[in-house]
């Protein structure tokens, strides 16, 4: 589903990711790991081009999303993204949080087929082989309905429907962590990128937070994770990346990665964080 | 202060029994006109001011839209309220064969200026929202702009409302030289009255009055409002 292609990023002079090479395919749970500062983060964020790649190719749904010529936040909608700080909209409620993009972007497209129809109606009056309307099936009001009842339903899975009108800063960050994972599920995506999810929690909100990914995973969504929980790693992932110095330098299901790591590095790595 | 009782006996009966009160309700409706339109229009050039000063500058478009803005705010912040006044309403109109009353050409001039300084508390202010707001509007497909509106700018304009306030106080207060452009304001209202009973101490403490009361009750009503903007921020 996503094929990352000779993936390059620098910051001026600093190479930060060299010649990063993956495939991913759908259904994966692919959990990437390394020593700080290896560019783990910088590679999660390339690929919804969150940073620009400075070179290669991100082949996402058969599109290259990597150039610049593609109108990235179409793609972006299929890409859910969640952060180490989650990120909630303080300005919205938790309900809002969830409903904004679904709604905005329904609203949009929307509008885009009411102003096509009206030019065709208006030239259709000058055609003899009449072109036929885009059917529109949709009301603005429904649209809101739908996205409500389905933001609802998914803060009903995560046991926080009684938050639904709060805002954020009311939350624990666990709930936090969980709105923001559901919010980027409305959008039905294809794949999710998580960027540290549990780093900036309590240690005793990590577990509801990972508990709510496995649930993805046991659903079948495609996870990408940037992680420093290795036990999460071990049970859920089927294909762990190590990052150093902006290379891959190991790619091996968990087995084999914690069991028996090949590259010196990632020995070496393995040795500090599995005390 | 018997001499003060009847500069006040005289003010009294010029502004009720000649009519003096109409000038100034007049004058208070120019005042406020001029200030209020001017802050919004201030609002909206700021805003989008702002806006274009923070958007990246890989691409070339940014950059030159970031020049005229950058031109703008100085040309604007670099010459006196009164010269732009003046300028726009002796020099610019007559050039462009256009005809605007002073009181058009004070709000226009009052818009364009306060806009100019509106861009830079407004840039402080979207600069004072975390950068993961707009990251967390991006990664779920919203544009820049759509992130800008919905997001960042309202917790921006949260942030800024007393600098914000701050700015719509000057704009009441230096209403008070539009009289240059012949809009009448209440300065010209109550110089009038002064001149007209040759005793200017009790218009001009009644205009000082009025200032300030003005002052007070837009104070209250921006900390109302801001009471209630920090509503998302409350704890309960």
């Amino acid at each position: 589903m996503i094929d990352v292609i000779n993936l390059e990023k620098h910051f001026g002079e600093n190479q930060v990711l060299n010649d990063i090479s993956v495939t991913i395919d759908k259904g994966d749970i692919v959990v990437v790991v390394g020593p700080s500062g290896s560019g783990k983060s910088t590679f999660l964020r390339c690929l919804n081009c969150m940073e620009d790649p400075t070179g290669g190719q991100i082949i996402f749904n058969g599109v290259d999303i990597a150039d610049v010529k593609v109108d990235i936040n179409i793609h972006r909608r299929r890409m859910g993204m969640v952060f180490q700080h989650f990120n909630l909209f303080n300005n919205k409620t938790v309900i809002q949080n969830i409903m904004l993009a679904p709604v905005h972007v329904q609203c949009q497209d929307l509008r885009k087929a009411k102003q096509k129809n009206l030019l065709l109606r208006f030239t259709n009056l000058f055609r003899k082989e009449k072109k036929a309307l885009e059917p529109i099936t949709t009301t603005k009001v429904k649209i809101k309905e739908d996205a409500r009842e389905n933001a609802l339903a998914l803060l009903r899975r995560i046991g926080l429907e009684d938050k639904a009108d709060v805002y954020p800063s009311t939350l624990s960050g666990g709930q936090k962590q969980r709105v923001a994972i559901v919010r980027s599920l409305a959008m039905n995506p294809d794949v999710i990128l998580f960027d540290e999810p549990t780093s900036a929690l309590d240690p005793e909100m990590v577990g509801e937070v990972l508990d709510l990914m496995k649930d993805l995973a046991r659903e079948g969504m495609t996870m990408i994770i940037v992680t420093h929980e290795m036990g999460f790693a071990k049970e859920v992932a089927n294909k762990v990346l190590f990052i150093d110095e902006g290379k891959i330098l190991e790619s091996a299901p968990p087995k084999e990665f914690f069991g028996n790591p090949k590259n010196p590095r990632l020995q070496d790595f393995l040795s500090k964080v599995l005390v | 202060m018997g001499d003060f009782e009847r500069k006040v006996e005289r003010f009294i009966e010029i502004f009720i029994n000649q009519n003096g009160y109409v000038k100034v309700v007049e004058g208070l409706k120019n005042t406020l006109l001029i200030a209020i339109l001017g802050l919004i229009i201030g609002i909206l050039i700021g805003t989008i001011i702002a806006t274009v000063r923070v958007i990246p500058k890989y691409k070339v478009l940014p950059r030159i839209l970031n020049g005229i803005c950058s031109f703008y705010v100085g040309l604007f912040r670099g010459t006196p309220m009164v010269v732009q006044l003046l300028v726009c309403y002796y020099v610019m109109l007559p050039l462009m064969g256009a005809h605007m009353t002073g009181v058009q050409v004070a709000i226009l001039v009052f818009g364009l200026n306060s806009g100019a300084y509106i861009s830079e508390i407004m840039r402080s202010g979207i600069l004072s929202v975390d950068s993961g707001q707009m990251e967390a509007g991006r990664a779920v497909g919203l544009s820049f702009g759509t992130t800008m509106i919905k997001i960042v700018i309202p917790q921006a304009v949260k942030n800024i409302l007393p600098t914000l306030g701050n700015e719509f106080i000057t704009l009441i207060k230096e209403t008070s030289v539009v009289s240059f452009v012949g809009a009448a304001d209440l300065y010209v209202a109550f110089s009038y009255i002064g001149s007209n009973s040759y005793e200017f101490m009790v218009p001009y403490l009644v205009m000082a009055i009025i200032y300030i009361v003005l002052v007070m009750i837009i104070s209250l009503g921006i900390k109302t409002m801001e009471r209630s903007l920090r509503k998302s921020d409350r704890r309960h």
